[in-house]
């Protein structure tokens, strides 16, 4: 990753770094690919989520974290279109996908790992259109991308679930969507499968994606290029080393315990089942 | 058509002279027709968990389908209406906030298929129409049939349009929204084609007995493919002959055609979900936990 000015915390939704967007052939847009200006969003009368005002750019790698109910889902699914923006306002400058947690999807549903990503490609054809040739070679690209082109015509829920989470990834990517959201990817995953992942989500971001991984992993949130930390209402975003404090953890995770590690880092224990 | 047919059961022998008859011959069509319609279509009813609809909408149009009969109005007028009846009363009692909406659902096509079993079995009641109930798969016109192939056409044209979609639903319903299909207008369209399944079936097989072939082949099927084509494929495989089957107990043992076939049905995924426990048959089996 190459951040052309050193970051400032302070900066929310003021625009990337570097000036305006248009200034010359760079090999990344850094232009904001989605922005949200104090919006606040929910299911019924009561927002589940308050004052949410950030930027995400190209390249970007954003931590979401927060705990369970925090607001973590409710801002993917209005960043989705699913859930109406009760006020403030929302800008997206290119298609999203999400990237599920894999044990949404029925693992004994009989479809191939390219059937899977060929889902991603529905919204790209008219309703009665079939997935042609062209779009099936596209979903082995995407795959290659991903590096399960070998794994094309395994059964979904015979791969592991480092491989299902890397095909839900290579879905995203057939929905020709620039901005994906990760919904605790790492779950699961053993060791060597999330450092694979973890290269994967940085290729996308030097592809020019913009990324927003919620997360529970503080750590690995460090290594990424923001944080923004969700409590039914934004508590902070900026870059992640600045912003990861002490009072900003115990703001994101209030009651959830917090205990201090070996290396005098912070690390956040909560309860991972999903509601 | 009939030719083949006569060479077929010539070389299966004495076990299918059965079919050396015209009306058995129509018979065995009528049963490709319902298991291939009800093999392809029951097979995103058991993927969409629609097991309850595929049960329970049948009874709801009946009433539609036997006022049909009495007043000699085609079938498919009837069971539109009678759909479009218990549609609106569902939807009625889903309003009266004690009840929740399965409650709702049960009362509402419990009441109608009573209702429907009452004008059918009522003493003056022709034949024709209480055949709605038990079935008469021997009574088909060539008519009949005609309807039946147009009904199965549009089934399979429907599913092979939508499959992208059924797909992603069955999948994942969250996820499947966020790239662009709504399970919603899914389910509607597989509610919507299983009422034109019912009528595929419900002449020959009697409504009592629709749902076994709308479910029970492609349940025994998901327990063997290993794709969803392949699914589909072996769920009207076992269909159409649980369909034949059926019609060959009828025949040798003289009992009612819709009633064995629905036995028969039964007995088939009883047999194929027990073999496919057998551990061999399944040398990928399936990941535990995640």
């Amino acid at each position: 990753m190459s951040d052309p000015s050193p970051t400032d915390p302070a900066r929310s939704a003021d625009g990337p770094p570097s000036g305006p967007s248009a200034d010359g052939p760079s090999t990344v847009d850094r232009r904001a690919l989605l922005r949200l200006d104090g919006v606040s969003a929910g299911y019924d009368e009561r927002p589940a989520l308050r004052d949410v005002t950030f930027a995400a750019h190209a390249g970007e790698r954003i931590g979401v974290l927060g705990p369970n109910g925090g607001g973590k889902t409710t801002l993917f699914r209005t960043i989705l279109g699913e859930l109406a923006v009760r006020s403030g306002a929302l800008d997206r400058a290119a298609d999203v996908a999400v990237v599920p947690q894999t044990d949404r999807s029925r693992l004994d549903f009989p479809v191939s790992a390219l059937d899977v990503v060929l889902m991603g490609t529905i919204s790209r054809r008219p309703w009665w259109r079939r997935a042609s040739r062209a779009d099936r070679e596209r979903a082995r690209g995407h795959l290659r991308a991903v590096g399960l082109q070998n794994r094309a015509d395994a059964t979904f829920g015979a791969l592991s679930g480092g491989q299902r989470q890397r095909v839900l990834v290579a879905r995203a990517l057939a929905r020709d969507a620039r901005i994906l959201l990760l919904d605790e990817p790492y779950t699961g995953l053993d060791a060597a499968s999330a450092e694979r992942l973890d290269r994967l989500i940085a290729d996308l971001a030097d592809a020019g994606h913009a990324l927003l991984i919620a997360t529970h992993d503080v750590a690995q949130c460090r290594a990424w290029d923001r944080v923004l930390c969700l409590h039914g209402r934004q508590v902070a975003f900026g870059d992640p080393v600045e912003t990861l404090t002490t009072d900003v953890l115990a703001a994101t995770y209030g009651e959830d315990l917090l205990r201090l590690d070996r290396d005098g880092g912070l690390a956040v224990v909560t309860d991972h089942h999903h509601g | 058509m009939s030719a083949t047919l006569t060479t077929v059961a010539g070389a299966l022998g004495p076990l299918l002279d059965p079919f050396d008859g015209e009306i058995m011959r129509r018979a065995l069509l009528e049963v490709l027709l319902l298991g291939t319609a009800g093999g392809l279509l029951g097979t995103w009813i058991v993927a969409n968990r629609l097991t309850f609809t595929g049960e329970a909408l049948p009874h709801a149009m009946f009433p539609g389908l036997v006022g049909a009969a009495l007043l000699g109005v085609p079938l498919v007028v009837g069971g539109a209406v009678g759909l479009l009846v218990a549609a609106v009363l569902i939807a009625l009692a889903s309003r009266i906030e004690t009840i929740d909406r399965d409650t709702a659902v049960a009362v509402v096509f419990t009441s109608l298929f009573g209702l429907g079993v009452l004008l059918a079995l009522s003493p003056d009641s022709p034949a024709a129409v209480r055949a709605l109930l038990f079935g008469d798969v021997l009574g088909l016109t060539d008519g009949d049939l005609l309807v039946a192939a147009g009904l199965t056409t549009v089934v399979a044209v429907a599913l092979w349009t939508l499959h992208p979609r059924l797909t992603a639903t069955a999948f994942d319903r969250s996820a499947a929204r966020s790239f662009g299909v709504r399970p919603g207008t899914v389910d509607l369209a597989l509610v919507a084609l299983i009422a034109v399944a019912t009528l595929v079936c419900v002449q020959a097989l009697g409504n009592l007995f629709v749902a076994a072939t709308l479910v029970g082949p492609a349940a025994a099927a998901h327990a063997l493919g290993r794709r969803v084509a392949a699914t589909m494929a072996i769920a009207v495989a076992l269909a159409v002959l649980s369909g034949v089957g059926g019609l060959l107990l009828s025949f040798h043992a003289g009992t009612a055609a819709g009633a064995s076939i629905a036995l028969v049905t039964v007995a088939t995924y009883l047999v194929v979900v027990l073999v496919a426990r057998v551990p061999f048959r399944r040398p990928t089996g399936h990941p535990v936990g995640r």
